[in-house]
Order: structure tokens, then C-alpha cells, then sequence
């Protein structure tokens, strides 16, 4: 089949990357995988919660793929193109199937069969997970197939290399990916390698924030290179942030949102920066904030409204506990052992990274920045199922619209699904903006990485052997080509090495970490839970005054071994690129829709805004434009996002319960 | 790694440090270089860990005697102690840098924490060691499921829940290499044609085990047993019982070793009456 040297390049080895790489070496195409670290050491361990799929019990009870479909829509507040998000919901089920196979061990019920568990945005139970590590479990799966594949030289890991810049070749009609430049992170050696598709799986861009849910690698330095190169990036604005985080001093720690369900009591002191250990402030000195302001509901608010108090108690009135940026969760008030039994896990990991324990001291905890819907832009071929006008709302038991057979939403295998804007240069999982929208839902994260790869690693194989003609062959562009993007990154590296000096890099003006840490705390402040045109202008204002810091950045190693300081101060241009990208989007968006808020806007504008925002980079300029691209809504008529009504009804513990984890 | 951009933050936003920690760090250049100890006094706050302070020294790379240094050179990712990568000898003792709180490691003032990388991996550079042998030793057992392609074939076979907790704890192992840091038999190899022969460790014998007991996994079991039975492999340990006091997610290896020594036993006498 693939006897004419044709070769895939992927970068990144978490769960997109590698199912993505099993799919290509499946489809008989070798691949060359990249990863900055182990892949068995991707972001995607973070994940706890679970994976969406229909299911036969909830199927049973009125559940359906179409209905996890127009959930996973609605949840997205309408901004995802619908067929992508079809056929995704479609595959869900055989995806769980898969990595049953592949032996990865989800939980199980007495009988044997896969159990399930309640997560947000659904009334019924379809959610796998294997313990408290689904994402750490899938990842390991996948890990070990690849492994498999690479014992059969069918897929050639390079791990601890970075990915620099893609190579693109050819003027309009011919524009096309031909490989990608990277840097051996221990030798340093800057390398090109030839590829007829390149997919990125680099993940997400929490690092912009500072302190994220994230790992520290994910900078979304790649994504902005490939930006940077001509790719388009797609609804940068559209950030999740999740509400119960434990600040550490190095990242911030998830903690679910069953502490608030099993009846924690969120509060400040009502003296301003009151230092006092918490259990010696009485209760009349505490201001239970959440429950002063909704009295009806008090601390069982919404996610999105508890997200909103906090910040603004902490970064607009500055009544966080010491001045800082956290609020008590307090379960003191309860039994101990009671807490121990119902919330032992969660609390063990506040123990462990805290170093103190919630059933006697209150926890300190504040909102993060947890994932990235907006990503590079892609584009796919719509599927068979095109209703002639869209369908309207659809209620459990009623009968699908659309079937599940493969290639509803998206046609299988068609050349141009999850491909940037620039031929050969695919994205997938969360660096490809397609299927979250506006919100991501719980436990779809994990799903749509694996679907991106599975599903749309046929598109990669089918274009590189059917789609790319013989004299447009990787191995058949001049050397020159690569031999000059190998030369740019050694220019780009020797200038940075050449701002090393005996003096040091200690003046904070000039100092990397310094810049990257304004950086994270100026887009945590503008550009995350609340977000006003001013403010933003400011940001925008505050990463001008950072990128001209950076023009002088001082690095403070020479080495030309392992040198971690370079990569990161390499990066830190990228991610500087990456905010603007994220704070303009939001600026431009003059209304509010999903994780995007925006208090001068506070509505969602359907006819100005159901569109994506859809940033280009010029070159010359160094200045990003942004463009509106009509959003595919001729499956199913969007409707207003009421969660909020349906709260009203019925602040459930389980409602808080369920959301967690995500 | 420095890759962090925690530091800097604004005083509005940034606690007040409350006291000073000393730490003394193993530096190293790179493979064969010599190595040196550097201190430096690094201002911690109460939610202070090793990765905050290692990002703290990077934004501020000077000793504590004030000489201009580099940043320390360190592998992390995921700082929730799941990924594995952070792992180095922290006062003598191999553990993840990600979950060690300065508050308990070092609660008194003038404490000192020093840092060293793992001694039975060849180092790259500083802290950051190669493992990439512990990922050689996997595909030595070929540690996973046949499965015959990603193709649509419904479902994996029913499990017991008994069955499901034990593997799911046998698939926590997070290949940190802490459980061959503390073994007596396990020692540095910088070559990788010696791996080989040396010996697998812990935790590549406990994943033989992880599946062996997967229904489909155990197709592979004689494959696995034969590998296991040559040099280097489950003869080589000397039950010294170090890794399972160390493992960070509480795996049980001595029985995942004993499992596989009893299971090699079956298997090479059964080897012998197939004379094979
Ligand atoms: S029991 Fe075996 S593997 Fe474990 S420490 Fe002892 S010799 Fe090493
Ligand atoms: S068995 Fe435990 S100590 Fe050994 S590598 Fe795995 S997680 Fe680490
Ligand atoms: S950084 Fe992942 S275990 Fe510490």
C-alpha cells in the first residue's frame, strides 16, 4: 500500500497523538512521533473524571448518541459546527469498546459489566471511568499499543523533542506541509524532518494563564508556532475555568465540586487581609458571601455564578483570605467521619498537596484555568445526514433524527477533516478548536481526542497516499527547502544565547520567568472569569509593554547542552503571540456565550456572534486580525442555555455531585 | 524543568514569603562531567514545594554565597504526582518532587533540603536522569493487550471487580522509578547495548503480572515468562522487599514478584517437559 516512502509526522503523545499514530501505522503509513516528554507522561494523565458514551442501560432509558450529540451542543452554547460533534457522539460507544479491548480497566458493576457514573450537563449516567485516573488509564492503554507498533518499527517515538515550526512549501493551489524542524531537548541538535501530513496533538495553553490545571508543558507554544506560520487559530476567547482549585505555589490542583455538594460553606474573613488561623475567627467575623448574596440557594449556586462571586470577591473588592487570591471551603462544621466516608479520595489530595487536613482546617481554594476550546482552525467534509430544515429540541425517548451509522455528521476518511487551513497541517484533539464550542462538558475532553485520532487518523492516511501527488511528494522538495527552516531556528537560538552575559539575567525587566509570571497573572485577571472591553484593552496594552520586554529578554544559561531555560524562554514569545491571540478574541466578542463572560455584554447575540473568531498572523506586522467564520448550525436550531432555570427548580446536592471532576 | 511560569508574580497577588530554606543541589554539566554542590536560600511560603523553589532559583540564579549560577536543570510535567517524571533523591530519599511540601520536609527554620538526582539512571544533566531503560524493559515483556487492530469488534471480555481493582492498581505504576532506586539489585547501566542483561526491576516484573491477568493479555504469557526467565530477569531479585516500602502508589510488588516467580517456575517446568 504505502510502498512510495511516504511518511506522517505527529506531534505530541497524549491521547489524539497516539491514537492518532496506532490509527496512521494501522493504515500501513509510518510514523514519526514527537513528544517533549516520555509519552507515557502526557498532559492527558490529569484527567480524573471519566469518558462520555451511550450506553445499553442508558439507552434503555430513553439515552441515545444523538441526544449526548445535542447535549454536548447545547453545552457549547451553539458555537461548535454540529456535524463533527455528530459523528463524534456516534463513535463514542465504539471508542469505549476499543479501549475495553485494549484492556484498560474500567470500573465494573457485581455482574462484570462496565459501570457508570453521573456528570454534569446529562440526567443520565454516561460516564466510564477507571478509578480516580480515567485519563492516566487511556493513556496508558494507548501507550502500550504504540509501544507494540514501535517494537514493530511501524511507529518511531522521539521523545524529549520539541517541536519548532513547520515547513510549509509551495504558493496557492500548491501550499502544502512538507515536515516540521525540531530540537533534540538534550543535545540540543535542531533537525528537520520530512512528512507528506503533519498532525498536531500539542494540547492545551494553560501555561499563558500562569498557574493552570495544567502541566507545565503545555505552553501552547506549538500551536502558536504553527500559527505564527499561517494556521489559523479558532476561538482563542474561549477559555474554562473550573471553579475549586487548590492555589499551590508551582500550579493549581483540581478539587472537586462534591465539597460543596456533601455542604462546604464557602467564606472570607469581613476584615480585609485578616491573617488569623480560620477555626480562631468567629463566626460573626466571616463573611459566607455565597449565601449572603443567594439566599435561596447560598453556597449550591451554579458553577459559573460560584466562579464569578469568588473572583470578584478576591480580584475586584481584594477581600481574599491575606490579600491573596483564595477563599475558604470550609467542612469543619461536619463529622469527620462522615466526610471520610463520603469524600475520602478528595480529600487525601488536599492532604497530600495543602498539607493540611479539610475535615479540621478549612480548605483555601480558588477558580483555574482548566482547558482550552478555542484552538487552531480546522476544517472536514460534512457526513450524510443533512435534515432539510434543523431539528428542535429533543427530549429523552424520542426517536433520533439521525442514525449512527459511520459518516452521519462527517464523511469517513475525506481528505481535509481536521485540517488547519494549510494543506497537510492537521489538529487534533485540545489544540483543534472543532467540538466544544463554547463550554466544554464534563468528560468529553478525553472522548474527542480519541475520536480526532480514530476516526479522523484515516483522513491523514488517505490523504497522504491518495491526496498528494507524486511530484508533490515530501521527498521531492529540494533540500533547501529544509536546510533554510533549520537555519532560521539555529538564528533564532543564537540570538537568545548571545543575551546571556556574567552579569546574569536578574533584572526583572529583562528576566523570562518574570515576564512569563506578569503575563500569567495580567490574562488570569483580564481575560478569564469576567472579562470587560476596558479591561481587556488593558491587557492588550499590558502584552504590548511584555512583548517589547521580550524584544530584550535576557536568558541566563549558555549551555549548549539540555538547556531548559532557552526552550522556555523560546516559548515564552510564542505564548506572549498566544495571549494577544486569546485577550483580542474576547475584546472583539461583544456578548457573552458558554465560558465566555463579559459583563458589558452580558447576553449571548446570536446574530452578530454565532460565528467563530478566527485569528491570522501577519508576519510582518507581528499583529493578529480576527475574522468571523458562519458557524454549521443546519442540524439542530439553537436554543437558549438555561441550566440556570432548571437550577432554580432544584439545587441538587447530586447536580454539584455530578459535576465533578471535569 | 523550568517551564513553569509561576514566579513574578505581583506582590497583590504573591503571599509574603515567612522564612528562608537552604537547598544544596547536586549539579552536573552533563553525561561525564564533574559534578559540583550548590546551595541557595530560597524564601518559601507556606504552600511552597520543591518545584516552586527550583522555579524560584531559576528566576533567580545566584548561590548563597552569591555567585551567578545557571537555572537547575529538572524533569516535571504533570505536578500532580501522576505523571511520574519529577522523581529525584530528596534528602536521600527517591520520591516526587511534585508532592514534597517544604512545611513537612524542612519545617524548621535554618532546615536545609538537598537534592540529588536518582543514582541508578545515567544523568543528562543536573536532576534530570534517563530512564528510557524502564521503557526498554515494557517492551522486553511485551507489557500489553493483542489486540487484533483498531477496527469496530464490540466490547472486551467481563471482569469481576475483584479482578478490575487489582489490575487498576497493578496500572497505576507510573514508571517513576523509585522502586529501582531503592533496590539492591538494580544498578546504573549507561550503555543501553548492557541493558539488556541487567537486571528488569520491579516494576517491569509487577506489569508482566498487570498482563498476565488480562484475559486476552495472557496470550502472551509463555512470550513474557521466557523473557523473564533469562538473565536479568525475575532470578535477579533478591527479595530485599526496598520497592514496595518506596512506591509511591502503594503497588503490591513483592507480590507481583512472588506472582511471577511462581508463574516462571510452572512455566520453565513446563518447558522442559514440551522440551523447549
Ligand atoms: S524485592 Fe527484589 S525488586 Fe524489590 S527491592 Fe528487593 S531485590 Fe529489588
Ligand atoms: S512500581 Fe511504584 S515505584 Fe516503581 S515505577 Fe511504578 S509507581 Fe514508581
Ligand atoms: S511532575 Fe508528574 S509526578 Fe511530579
Amino acid at each position: 500500500m504505502a510502498g512510495n516512502n511516504k511518511r506522517v509526522i505527529v506531534v505530541g503523545g497524549g491521547l489524539a497523538g497516539l491514537a492518532a499514530s496506532i490509527r496512521v501505522a494501522e493504515g500501513g503509513v509510518p510514523v514519526d512521533l514527537f513528544s517533549m516528554v516520555p509519552v507515557k507522561r502526557s498532559h492527558s494523565v490529569c484527567a480524573q473524571g471519566g469518558i462520555n458514551a451511550c450506553n445499553e442501560v442508558a439507552r434503555q432509558q430513553g439515552y441515545s448518541e444523538y441526544q449526548h450529540f445535542d447535549e454536548t451542543l447545547y453545552g457549547g452554547d451553539y458555537l461548535a459546527d454540529q456535524g463533527p460533534v455528530l459523528e463524534m457522539a456516534n463513535w463514542a460507544p465504539r471508542i469505549i469498546d476499543l479501549l475495553d479491548r485494549m484492556g484498560v480497566p474500567f470500573n465494573r458493576t457485581s455482574e462484570g459489566f462496565r459501570d457508570l457514573r453521573l456528570f454534569g450537563g446529562s440526567l443520565f449516567k454516561r460516564t466510564h471511568f477507571a478509578g480516580a485516573t480515567t485519563g492516566q488509564q487511556l493513556l496508558y492503554g494507548l501507550d502500550e499499543q504504540t509501544r507494540r507498533f514501535a517494537s514493530e518499527g511501524k511507529i518511531n517515538k522521539r521523545e524529549f523533542w520539541e517541536f519548532l515550526w513547520p515547513i510549509i512549501d509551495g504558493e496557492g493551489e500548491d501550499r502544502r506541509c512538507v515536515g516540521i524542524v525540531a530540537q533534540d531537548m538534550r543535545t540540543m541538535q535542531i533537525q528537520a524532518f520530512r512528512a507528506d501530513a503533519v498532525v498536531m496533538a500539542t494540547g492545551g495553553c494553560g501555561i499563558v494563564f500562569g498557574k493552570s490545571t495544567n502541566s507545565v508543558i503545555c505552553t501552547g507554544g506549538a500551536a502558536s508556532r504553527c500559527y505564527q506560520a499561517g494556521a489559523w487559530y479558532g476561538n482563542g476567547e474561549m477559555i474554562q475555568v473550573h471553579p475549586t482549585a487548590i492555589p499551590g505555589a508551582d500550579k493549581c490542583r483540581l478539587m472537586s465540586e462534591s465539597a460543596r455538594g456533601e455542604g462546604g460553606r464557602v467564606w472570607v474573613p469581613r476584615k480585609k487581609g485578616d491573617t488569623r488561623d480560620p477555626t480562631s475567627i468567629a463566626e460573626n467575623e466571616r463573611w459566607y458571601f455565597l449565601e449572603e448574596k443567594y439566599p435561596k440557594y447560598g453556597n449550591l449556586v451554579p458553577r459559573d455564578i460560584a466562579t464569578r462571586e469568588i473572583f470578584d470577591v478576591c480580584v475586584n473588592e481584594h477581600m481574599g483570605i491575606g490579600g491573596e487570591n483564595m477563599v475558604y471551603l470550609d467542612l469543619t462544621h461536619m463529622d469527620p467521619h462522615y466526610l471520610t466516608e463520603k469524600l475520602g479520595g478528595i480529600l487525601e489530595i488536599y492532604e497530600k498537596f495543602a498539607g493540611a487536613d479539610p475535615r479540621f482546617t478549612p480548605m483555601k481554594i480558588f477558580p483555574a484555568v482548566h482547558y482550552s476550546m478555542g484552538g487552531l482552525w480546522t476544517t472536514y467534509t460534512p457526513g450524510d445526514y443533512q435534515p432539510e430544515s434543523p431539528a428542535g429540541i429533543h427530549n429523552p425517548g424520542d426517536e433520533s433524527p439521525a442514525s449512527t451509522a459511520v459518516g452521519q455528521g462527517m464523511e469517513f476518511g475525506a481528505h481535509n477533516n481536521m485540517m488547519t487551513n494549510i494543506r497537510g497541517l492537521y489538529a487534533f484533539g485540545e489544540v483543534n478548536f472543532a467540538y466544544h464550542g463554547a463550554t466544554r462538558l464534563g468528560a468529553n475532553a478525553l472522548l474527542s481526542c480519541i475520536f480526532d485520532g480514530l476516526f479522523n487518523g484515516v483522513s491523514v492516511t488517505n490523504y497522504v497516499l491518495d491526496g498528494v501527488a507524486e511530484d508533490q511528494g515530501a521527498a521531492t522538495v529540494s533540500a533547501a527547502v529544509f536546510d533554510h527552516a533549520v537555519e532560521q531556528e539555529q538564528a533564532k537560538q543564537a540570538q537568545l544565547l548571545a543575551t546571556v552575559s556574567d552579569s546574569g539575567s536578574t533584572d526583572p525587566q529583562f528576566n523570562p520567568y518574570t515576564i512569563a509570571g506578569e503575563l500569567g497573572v495580567e490574562m488570569t485577571a483580564a481575560s478569564t472569569v469576567v472579562k470587560t472591553g476596558p479591561r481587556l484593552e488593558q491587557c492588550l496594552e499590558k502584552i504590548k509593554e511584555l512583548r517589547e520586554r521580550y524584544s530584550q529578554v535576557k536568558l541566563g544559561d549558555a549551555a549548549a547542552w539540555t538547556n531548559q531555560s532557552l526552550s522556555f524562554t523560546r516559548a515564552l514569545g510564542d505564548m506572549l503571540i498566544m495571549g494577544e491571540v486569546i485577550a483580542k478574541g474576547g475584546l472583539l466578542r461583544e456578548e457573552s456565550r458558554g465560558s465566555h463572560y463579559r459583563l458589558d455584554f452580558p447576553d449571548r447575540d446570536d446574530d452578530r456572534f454565532l460565528k467563530a473568531s478566527v485569528a491570522e498572523y501577519n508576519a510582518t506586522s507581528g499583529e493578529s486580525t480576527i475574522m468571523w467564520k458562519d458557524v454549521q448550525t443546519a442540524l439542530v436550531k439553537p436554543k437558549p442555555r438555561t441550566y440556570g432555570k432548571v437550577e432554580e427548580k432544584e439545587p441538587a446536592r447530586e447536580e454539584a455531585v455530578a459535576a465533578s471532576g471535569s | 524543568m523550568s517551564n513553569t511560569a509561576t514566579n513574578g508574580q505581583p506582590s497583590s497577588a504573591a503571599p509574603v514569603p515567612t522564612r528562608t530554606v537552604t537547598f544544596r543541589i547536586k549539579r552536573c554539566d552533563g553525561p561525564g562531567q564533574p559534578t559540583r554542590w550548590e546551595d541557595f536560600k530560597v524564601p518559601v511560603v507556606p504552600s511552597s514545594n520543591v518545584i516552586s523553589c527550583l522555579n524560584w532559583i531559576a528566576e533567580h540564579p545566584v548561590t548563597a554565597s552569591g555567585q551567578q549560577t545557571t537555572p537547575v536543570v529538572w524533569d516535571c510535567s504533570c505536578l500532580e504526582e501522576v505523571c511520574g517524571a519529577c522523581t529525584m533523591v530528596i534528602n536521600g530519599k527517591a520520591r516526587q518532587s511534585c508532592s514534597c511540601l517544604i512545611d513537612q520536609e524542612a519545617p524548621r527554620e535554618g532546615d536545609v533540603i538537598t537534592l540529588e538526582p536518582m543514582s541508578k539512571f545515567p544523568v543528562v544533566r543536573d536532576l534530570w536522569v534517563d530512564r528510557q531503560r524502564l521503557f526498554k524493559g515494557l517492551e522486553k515483556i511485551k507489557a500489553w493487550v493483542p489486540i487484533d487492530g483498531t477496527y469496530n469488534l464490540g466490547a472486551g471480555p467481563k471482569e469481576e471487580p475483584d479482578d478490575q481493582q487489582m489490575r487498576y492498581t497493578l496500572s497505576t505504576c507510573m514508571s517513576c522509578g523509585c522502586c529501582l532506586e531503592a533496590c539492591p539489585q538494580y544498578h546504573k547501566e549507561e550503555q543501553e547495548a548492557d541493558w539488556e542483561n541487567a537486571f528488569v526491576g520491579a516494576a517491569v516484573l509487577s506489569q508482566a503480572r498487570l498482563f498476565n491477568a488480562h484475559p486476552n493479555g495472557k496470550v502472551l504469557e509463555g512470550e513474557r515468562l521466557d523473557a523473564l526467565l533469562g538473565v536479568g530477569g525475575v532470578n535477579d531479585c533478591g527479595n530485599a522487599q526496598n520497592c514496595v516500602k518506596v512506591c509511591p502508589k502503594e503497588i503490591p510488588l513483592t507480590e507481583s514478584i512472588a506472582a511471577i516467580g511462581r508463574a516462571a517456575t510452572v512455566h520453565a517446568i513446563g518447558r522442559f517437559f514440551r522440551g523447549k
